[in-house]
């Protein structure tokens, strides 16, 4: 179902190219000493190197280095180990040095891949074009007095990946799920916290038209900073319909940069081709190339965590799981490693509709981190012991899991408080079934002359009579005996 | 006192160790010569506190016995070395009050070994020049005149400050940078010692950057032994500088004595084009004759890749410079100019903040730099660069060491050439060859022209050997019997 927008001449291909910003997970700044950490005081976490200070110099940090190595290889991507830092050369108030240390033409991560996992159950393989580290600019901050600017400093020379697809996405769709997916990725590895709020994870998205069935590839225009997965689908379509329609009145795209304004959902110009900043783009002669060797990247690789499409791929084969059910599962490590104790032993087809409609429902409802669950896994396990074992009816078993949200109580514990031990006594069933037919003879005629619903009435009747507790595949069963005539 | 200021580093070292003399008279009477010999201008900021207390801590120190390898010694900085709490200017306007909050590795280093800190020497502005007439602060003059003449001359640059400094006594020893001449050139042209050392000897952290993969401090000073001294605790690995060598650092002092008999000293013919100064071609004969004498052997060498040196140089570091000074922009510390928008106070921040050569320079730079310029020259200069590099290290494949002068004539006055740049960049033509190629040299004071006025010869090592450097250096020293300003 492929995504087309339907214009006057024609139907028109959207081609869609993501280029995203990813903070680095790390303790120190990419070239210098100073913490990362979020939400300090303003230039409180700034060192003389940060400030472009005269005679500092930067010195690569190692372990920035392997978190990229690292993405790189959870992206499935060629690792360069030779590549070369560039400086790229603009004036800006929010950056001191006059330039900003990135890579250019040698980046340390070639041509990878990302599968997407699309709604239907159907996958689309995207093509990672590069990436590369690159030191983050300082914060301009224009609303704090009319006529100044302020400046911090604190997030100059952070780390930040680019992470850069190639112009393989053909929906705000399948741009929606690539984010989705590559935030997955990172924080399986552990190299970017994925939170796009805090802005440790940017997105710029080019975008471009093309009638349908066209192979050509027209003039792109690039959408700057959208901080959400949201905006960057609404931004896209925006600006693909805006293209369609320049087209089809007769006028030319030219390329630009465009901002996208999420109150009044349109882009609008920020600068053109010919006011675009020429970078001067030339290695930094204060850092030699990056080179590492082999044994550094078989390292890294040796210590990769199982990434979604294996444990996806993995959840589907060894629990016998829905494509669906997998993909909701995987997409976060936590919910996944939640599972799987869940699972274990258990019936995992159960075990996942637990997860995920209990569980899942319960934390979004609550806005709790699965991390901080109230039910914590072996709890979840041990109340689905419960169900297997008769113990409790399904039924039941939601009841149990309330009180569980509520009191953070094993079920076990529970059962025993409230007496809801489920009743597979069939002596106390007969009995109690004994005496509804006998209070209601007119019903009982009726359902054997042939009146079948009326079965959905007795079970009632004697849930009511054992307060719930009677084992209903069980009730259903003796009333059925019972009831022939 | 005057004898005290024409001690040698080597000499005030015994002479301290032996109580005869005071790191607090030394100092003292360095502070009085600069006083005296104030209209030379070899100082932009002169720091006679910290002199003094630094020279009475020294003292203290040796009552205890725990000195060290400058203990006492009083020595000029050059402007470009970032010190702690001292105003440092790169001898720009630009960088108007300011003092940081951090000391260079290689002045933090000196200061460790208890050397004493007199001032801040001038310079040609962020080290662009060679003869120490772009400063902010005004030119320094060189302390040498002509016989009969009254005409000042320039003490060579960049380094000029330091030149003129040491020349006149004024300190022991200078810190100079070095990115196409600027330490070798003022030595020449003051009658004194320079070595720059090899690319990633010393560390280059805390020096304001001109062209980062051309900028190397050394020593300047008025004997071998005393640069091989001040070199021993300037340089070694620094964890700050990613350009900066974990080599093994020699004892080079101890290598000094050697001689360089059976050694094998290239005569590059590209250094000796049709036209060159009568009196510096015969004073290279003289030098390598001196060196034959001392039984070293002449092989006649081709750098064939040397004309190109110049413009290969005035690409590549005026490429450098202009990303290096970007951050000169009015935001963070230096001179500011207001301006009603951004863009208006860099324009007008710099405009004023920078002098015309420094400007020339960022011109140059960026259209070097700029989208369909760079590979016709910044590529290409980079490659022509690896040539250079190449024909040196293919020339010492069959020789230890090579004979040049260091510049092409004798010191110029002040006012001359300065209407012609191009004139100015042809001072380095015999310096900036091995700038590029990262290898180490020294310009030794060997001779004066007739009108008395001083000439050097450099010495080229490959790279990593400066124990060469000295040896060559050493016994060019002992046979020029150099006669050096104020030590009749």
């Amino acid at each position: 179902m492929s995504y087309l927008i339907k214009g006057d001449t024609g139907n028109w291909e959207v081609v869609i190219g993501l280029e995203v910003h990813a903070q680095v997970v790390s303790q120190a700044k990419l070239f210098s000493g100073a913490s990362v950490a979020f939400g300090a005081a303003p230039n409180t976490q700034v060192s003389c190197v940060d400030a472009g200070m005269p005679g500092m110099l930067p010195v690569i940090n190692g372990f920035c280095v392997a978190q990229a190595v690292k993405t790189g290889l959870g992206l499935k991507a060629r690792i360069n180990r030779h590549s070369v830092f560039a400086r790229k050369n603009y004036f800006y108030a929010d950056l001191p040095q006059g330039y900003q240390i990135s890579q250019y033409d040698q980046p340390i991560v070639g041509e990878g891949t990302i599968v997407l996992d699309m709604p239907d159950g159907s996958t689309r393989t995207i093509g990672i074009e590069r990436l590369h580290l690159e030191q983050d600019a300082g914060k301009s901050i224009h609303d704090m007095h009319p006529q100044k600017t302020f400046i911090d400093l604190n997030r100059s020379g952070v780390a930040l990946m680019e992470i850069v697809s190639k112009p393989d996405l053909r929906s705000p769709e399948e741009a929606g799920q690539y984010l989705r997916k590559l935030r997955s990725i990172l924080r399986y590895l552990g190299t970017c916290d994925g939170n796009m709020e805090e802005g440790s994870m940017r997105c710029d998205a080019n975008v471009s038209v093309r009638p349908a069935g066209s192979n050509e590839l027209r003039t792109r225009c690039e959408i700057k900073n959208v901080n959400s997965v949201r905006f960057v689908m609404q931004a896209i379509e925006h600006e693909a319909r805006r293209h369609v329609d320049v087209y089809e009145s007769g006028g030319t795209i030219v390329q630009e940069t465009r901002l996208y304004d999420s109150n009044r959902d349109e882009t609008r110009s920020m600068r053109s081709k010919e006011m675009a900043h020429d970078y001067r783009y030339f290695p930094d002669p204060d850092l030699p190339p990056l080179i590492f060797d082999q044994a550094f990247i078989d390292k890294i690789k040796a210590s990769l965590p199982e990434l979604p499409d294996d444990k996806k791929e993995r959840f589907i084969r060894d629990y016998a799981l829905s494509t669906y059910d997998a993909d909701v599962l995987v997409a976060e490590q936590e919910n996944a490693l939640y599972f799987e104790t869940v699972a274990k032993g258990r019936d995992a087809k159960l075990a996942a509709n637990w997860v995920i409609s209990n569980l899942f429902g319960m934390l979004n409802k609550q806005g709790v981190a699965i991390a901080d669950s109230p039910v914590k896994a072996k709890d979840l396990g041990a109340l689905i012991d419960l169900i297997a074992d008769n113990t409790l009816s399904g039924r039941m078993a939601k009841e149990v899991f309330e009180v569980m949200v509520e009191t953070g109580k094993a079920p076990a514990m529970i059962v025993e408080e409230r007496g809801l031990k489920q009743v597979t006594d069939t002596g106390a069933i007969d009995a109690a079934i004994d005496q509804i037919i006998a209070a209601n003879p007119d019903k009982v005629a009726e359902y054997r002359s042939g009146k079948d619903k009326l079965m959905g009435w007795f079970v009632g009747q004697l849930m009511k009579a054992t307060q719930g507790k009677a084992n209903p595949g069980l009730c259903g069963e003796l009333l059925k005996k019972k009831l022939a005539p | 006192m005057t004898s005290l200021t024409a001690l040698t580093i080597a000499d005030a070292r015994d002479q301290l160790a032996a109580g005869k003399v005071s790191a607090v008279e030394l100092a003292d009477a360095h502070l009085a010569a600069m006083e005296k010999a104030a209209d030379l201008n070899a100082f932009i900021t002169t720091t006679p506190d910290v002199a003094r207390d630094r020279a009475k801590a020294s003292d203290t120190r040796r009552k205890k016995g725990d000195v060290g390898a400058l203990d006492g010694i009083p020595l000029g900085i050059k402007d470009l070395f970032c010190t702690e709490g001292v105003l440092t200017t790169a001898a720009s306007h630009i960088l108007d009050g300011f003092k940081p909050p951090y000391e260079s590795t290689v002045t933090a280093k000196l200061r460790d070994a208890g050397a004493v800190m007199l001032g801040k020497l001038n310079l040609d502005e962020f080290a662009m020049g060679s003869a120490t007439i772009t400063s902010y602060y005004g030119p320094t003059k060189n302390p040498w005149k002509a016989k009969g003449s009254s005409v000042d001359l320039v003490p060579g640059g960049s380094s000029g400050g330091s030149a003129a400094a040491v020349a006149a006594s004024l300190c022991m020893g200078a810190t100079g940078t070095d990115t196409g001449g600027s330490i070798r050139q003022p030595a020449a042209f003051t009658g004194i010692v320079g070595v720059k050392p090899t690319y990633g000897r010393c560390s280059r952290w805390g020096i304001v950057a001109f062209a980062s993969s051309l900028d190397q401090a050394g020593p300047m000073t008025r004997t071998v032994r005393d640069s091989a001294i001040m070199l021993q605790v300037m340089c070694g690995h620094d964890p700050k500088d990613s350009t900066s060598s974990a080599h093994v650092v020699p004892d080079f002092e101890a290598v000094l004595k050697q001689g360089v008999k059976g050694l094998k000293i290239g005569i590059p013919k590209e250094y000796r084009p049709d036209g060159l100064n009568a009196e510096v071609s015969a004073l290279w004969d003289r030098g390598m004759g001196w060196l034959k004498e001392a039984g070293a052997v002449a092989v006649d060498i081709s750098l064939p890749h040397t004309k190109y040196a110049l413009p290969t140089y005035y690409i590549v570091a005026p490429a450098e410079a202009s990303s290096n000074l970007a951050r000169y922009d009015g935001v963070r510390f230096g001179l500011r100019e207001p301006g009603k928008s951004l863009d208006e106070m860099y324009a007008k921040t710099r405009a004023a903040g920078f002098g015309a050569e420094v400007k020339r320079r960022i011109l140059i730079g960026t259209y070097v730099l700029s989208a369909g310029y760079y590979d016709a020259y910044y590529l290409k200069a980079q490659k022509v660069r690896a040539l250079i590099a190449r024909d040196f290290d293919q020339a010492f494949e069959k020789v230890d060491a090579i004979l040049t002068p260091t510049a092409p004539s004798a010191p110029f006055g002040i006012g001359e050439r300065m209407d012609d740049p191009v004139a100015m960049y042809l001072n380095d033509v015999f310096t900036v060859p091995a700038s590029l190629a990262g290898i180490p040299g020294a310009s030794v004071p060997a001779g004066l022209t007739a009108t008395g006025l001083p000439l050097g010869l450099q010495v080229l090592t490959k790279r990593w050997d400066e124990e060469t450097l000295f040896r060559v250096s050493q016994v060019i020293e002992d046979a020029a019997a150099f006669p050096r300003l104020g030590a009749s």
